[in-house]
């Protein structure tokens, strides 16, 4: 029994251990190399370690769960963390400092993402959320140089914290009222108990308050004001990992908390939840219109993207079935995931090579003026970057539309038209936004004023491209593997 | 295989083309020349494989033997979605009419000193791999991904080779054509599902789709959600403001492209689908479409009329034409709808070459204000005969194609609404007004002396004869045209249609 959980959560376990090795290596011999070689190098064994299909789903101890479910979306984590340490280190070659605890930071915030989504218990959802957000207020402060960091950082802390602090509050009123904190506790005394009403206003607010809090780290609208002054602040290769990683263990822990815990049963909190995603599709990509900033106009996107991502939500209630909500949503997060990364690793390839002079006090190079004439100065690096774009747009042949169109059809299947109706809406706004850069990317510039000038790409960064490119259009001319993987994941109820 | 094969030809060309960009400016296009005219070759190849009498059989929904070719596979069967082709005679015109155009735009761009010509030619060959595949999907996911696909190389030609508004023409045109498309996507799926729930099985496929019994309520939703997309893109009044922009601000071959091929995809998606999904909410709809119709017909002639812009004029000149293809499809007769077919190709080939000659005009005086013209049929005779005759067949002159087409679409309508007959016969009038403006603002009068201009060459005088030769063919010969698409016309319940007992005299 001790060896089948060992072996059912190896892969968080690999992580775990690794970063202690990577400690013991960075106290006797800083050497940024082989932090790297070995940061890689584990998050590759974590990824062959999975447990495969014939043992699942084990419940290992109260608070962690290894399902398909699970496993899916552990892939999706440290299949975000290898891409952002392999373009990291092209990146921290060229910033001054000590590089080696980055690794050992993003190695950390990966483990509180694998706990995150086998979490079955409050305690072990608030153990990885608080792992995923300490290591990261870290590395969005990481690069010495400018005060926007640090600023981002700042902001992260303060916001991040009071979310947990709400979060915490909320655990604490369910606890009050059913005694309970695992998933299928909560669940169990939600449907059986004829609760007084007294209880039933704490579970409300309780409930409540853990969306908040947890609405602040989706950064869905209202609690969405701090993702752009921190997308913008933290390096490029934190903010792709900030944007996937984090974001999509968060959403995958959250989805699990609703459906187990049964809370789609609350029609209130639904209304609430349409609302927020109405509100975060709308605003999100309104927003995003202003933006000269590449990154600033991801972050809108992104608040726009989970926006959407709630659909999924939503109509696990109005199914009362959540199979086809939970292929949807894993569907969408994959797509979501691949393409923001394709998007910051360009960003981050792109700053790489730059010298500082160029970049003043900017940590980055991003903005969407810098890229002008990409495409005839780079044309790999422009072709990554427009299909991530028409991807997050929703163009066929990417990934992108493959996922649109799973929300498409749950969203019909459960009759949401008010969803649908921003979705669409949304959709059509976003258009404009995502297709100005690639305009302006195609735009003709001489030589002399490019920003970035022709040159070489690591292999490295060749490599990642490259896969990213094929993993965008592949899935989204070829879907059916990762479809039929999705069909067999069920959550236990 | 062969319908893949087509798609696949200029697909894979497309990549072929781009990759030759490295051996100078020449090869690309010679190489897409020989491409497209190579598909085409395949597919008169493949043609003749076909027994004759399988051209009058009447293509029925069940049955894909009765097309003339249909080839399908697994694509995703998590939904049903399948990769699937057929094609039937009102496919087969438009496919020729766009492979034979598609040529003609790669010849009008031939002299143009376009940057990364590679990349230029590999985009018109992408968007005409997607306009056939619009024309030949038979599942509607497929068909909503070339829909949607044929999109994005036409974007990069407006974004990239356009003219001085090009940021703005381009964007417009995305936004409009994409954000109507999601209209679509949304009742594709509603459709699929409520199949789903009737039959229990997912499926996107056309022939499955058919006879999904419908609420009315949920029919005139569906309905309107394919209607929309298709008549932006058609372009009906009032959603036609992206065309003028994104016509005038194209590079020539992107205006042949656009006006003579991809506008035909909105007519094709109406006689394909609206009709024969809801052709009971299409009934319903019908008098609106026709005034909308006959709005388009008579607003774009005036508008026409007002323009100095060369292309923009033949662009508004667009919009009145193809009002006659939305009032000659939802008369729902046939004799109507015969007219709106040939109206499409003959549109095709007349706007096709309006617009290379605007191109042509636009490269040797580096403008297409009409007010600075004047005067050039004795700068270059060959061109301005040759603009004179496909104005002429713009005004409707009776023996060219699209005398045929406005003629039938009227006699179609009269049995309908004499009315709107009426006011649709204005067109006509209206058209003889702006051709001949045209003709004379930018042709006749006294020429600036100072300009020396190069006459039309072999090529282009190649092109010019063969649009020349389709058009006299069809307004003296119209009658293939006529039985090819006669079965598919039978197939598309027009027998709910009021006058279904006139035929087309032979």
């Amino acid at each position: 029994m001790m060896q089948e959980a060992a072996m059912a959560l190896l892969p968080a376990l690999v992580i775990a251990i690794a970063s202690l090795v990577l400690m013991m290596q960075i106290a006797f011999w800083r050497n940024v190399q082989v932090s790297w070689v070995l940061t890689c190098g584990a998050i590759l064994f974590a990824l062959m370690a999975l447990p495969d299909n014939a043992q699942l789903p084990l419940q290992v101890t109260p608070l962690l769960i290894a399902d398909q479910y699970g496993v899916f979306f552990s892939i999706l984590i440290l299949f975000g963390c290898l891409i952002t340490a392999l373009i990291a280190r092209d990146y921290l070659e060229h910033r001054r400092g000590e590089n080696e605890e980055f690794y050992l930071l993003l190695l950390l915030s990966g483990l509180g993402g694998l706990i995150l989504v086998s979490a079955t218990h409050l305690a072990s959802f608030l153990l990885g959320l608080e792992l995923l957000g300490v290591a990261l207020y870290a590395l969005i402060a990481y690069p010495e140089r400018g005060h926007l960091p640090l600023e981002a950082a700042t902001k992260y802390l303060i916001l991040s914290g009071a979310a947990s602090a709400i979060l915490l509050f909320g655990f604490a009123l369910i606890y009050a009222a059913l005694g309970s904190l695992s998933f299928a506790g909560i669940g169990e005394k939600l449907a059986v108990l004829d609760l007084a009403q007294d209880k039933q206003l704490l579970v409300l607010i309780g409930t409540g308050m853990v969306f908040t809090g947890i609405g602040f780290k989706l950064s869905l609208v209202p609690f969405h004001m701090w993702t752009p002054d921190v997308y913008q602040g933290a390096p490029s290769p934190v903010t792709g990992f900030l944007a996937t990683v984090s974001k999509g263990a968060i959403f995958a822990a959250l989805m699990r908390l609703f459906i187990d815990a049964g809370l789609y049963n609350y029609a209130g909190l639904m209304a609430g939840l349409s609302a927020i995603a109405i509100a975060s599709m709308l605003a999100g990509n309104l927003l995003a219109l202003q933006q000269d900033n590449l990154k600033r106009l991801l972050a809108y996107s992104s608040i726009a993207h989970l926006g959407y991502l709630i659909i999924t939500l939503v109509v696990v209630a109005s199914l009362q079935q959540p199979q086809l909500a939970i292929e949807a949503a894993g569907f969408y997060l994959t797509a979501y995931i691949v393409t923001s990364l394709a998007a910051f690793s360009l960003l981050t390839i792109i700053s790489s090579d730059v010298p500082d002079s160029v970049l003043g006090d900017d940590a980055d190079l991003d903005d969407v003026d810098h890229l002008r004439g990409l495409f005839w100065q780079r044309p790999l690096l422009a072709l990554l970057l427009t299909v991530a774009l028409l991807s997050l747009a929703g163009i066929p042949l990417t990934i992108g539309f493959v996922g649109k169109f799973y929300l498409f059809a749950v969203g019909i299947e459960g009759s949401l038209w008010w969803l649908i109706g921003a979705l669409v809406v949304g959709s059509g706004i976003g258009i404009y936004y995502y297709l100005r850069v690639v305009f302006i990317m195609s735009s003709k510039v001489d030589n002399r004023n490019a920003t970035i000038a022709p040159g070489k790409l690591s292999l490295i960064a060749k490599l990642v491209i490259c896969a990213l490119l094929f993993i965008m259009v592949y899935l989204g001319v070829m879907p059916q593997s990762v479809m039929d993987y999705l069909g067999s994941v069920a959550l236990e109820q | 295989m062969l319908l893949v094969n087509l798609i696949l030809i200029l697909l894979l060309g497309g990549a072929l083309v781009w990759w030759a960009e490295r051996f100078g400016d020449h090869w690309p296009r010679q190489l897409a020349l020989a491409i497209v005219i190579g598909d085409l070759l395949y597919l008169l190849r493949g043609l003749t494989f076909i027994a004759p009498e399988k051209f009058a059989l009447v293509p029925e929904a069940i049955n894909p033997d009765s097309w003339l070719l249909a080839w399908s596979a697994e694509w995703i069967p998590r939904f049903g979605i399948e990769f699937s082709f057929a094609m039937d005679g009102l496919s087969l015109i438009l496919v020729l009419l766009t492979l034979v155009l598609g040529a003609i735009a790669i010849v009008s761009s031939w002299d143009e000193d376009n940057p990364r010509q590679g990349f230029f030619q590999a985009n018109i060959l992408w968007t005409l791999a997607g306009v056939i595949g619009v024309f030949l999907a038979m599942d509607l996911f497929l068909f909503f991904l070339f829909w949607e696909v044929m999109l994005v190389p036409m974007y990069l030609l407006i974004a990239i080779w356009g003219h001085e508004g090009k940021s703005y023409a381009s964007m417009k045109f995305f936004i409009f054509t994409q954000f109507s498309g999601l209209l679509m996507l949304v009742a594709i799926v509603l459709l699929a599902i409520v199949h789903h729930g009737t039959t229990g099985e997912y499926s996107f496929s056309y022939f499955d789709l058919l006879d999904t019994p419908l609420e009315q309520n949920t029919a005139h939703w569906l309905m309107l959600g394919f209607f929309i997309a298709f008549v932006v893109k058609l372009p009906g009044f009032p959603v036609h403001t992206w065309l003028p922009d994104a016509h005038t601000q194209a590079p020539t071959a992107g205006s042949v492209i656009l006006a003579g091929i991809l506008l035909k995809t909105g007519a094709y998606g109406l006689l394909r689908f609206t009709l024969p999904l809801f052709p009971g909410a299409s009934l319903d709809f019908a008098p609106i479409a026709m005034l909308l119709g006959v709005a388009g017909v008579i607003y774009g002639a005036i508008l026409a009329f007002a323009q100095s812009d060369f292309k923009r004029l033949v662009a508004y000149s667009s919009v009145s034409h193809m009002g006659f293809v939305l009032l000659g499809i939802y008369a729902w007769n046939t004799l109507a709808l015969q007219g709106a077919v040939m109206q499409m190709v003959a549109h095709g080939f007349s706007t096709a070459a309006l617009f290379m000659i605007a191109g042509a005009l636009q490269q040797r005086l580096h403008t297409r204000d009409m007010d600075q013209m004047g005067g050039l049929w004795r700068q270059m005779p060959r061109m301005g005969a040759v603009a004179l005759f496909f104005a002429l067949a713009s005004l409707g002159m009776p023996g060219l194609g699209n005398f045929t087409a406005e003629f039938l679409v009227l006699v179609g309508l009269f049995a309908v609404d004499p009315w709107m007959t009426a006011a649709a016969a204005l067109g006509l009038i209206t058209a003889a007004i702006y051709s001949l403006i045209m003709m004379q603002k930018a042709f006749y009068g006294a020429p600036d002396e100072g300009r020396n201009l190069q006459d039309f060459g072999k090529l282009e005088m190649t092109a010019m004869a063969v649009m020349i030769i389709a058009l006299i063919h069809l307004g003296l010969f119209p009658q293939p045209v006529f039985d090819l698409v006669q079965p598919v016309l039978d197939s598309m319940a027009v027998e709910v249609a009021p006058i279904s007992q006139l035929q087309v005299a032979p």
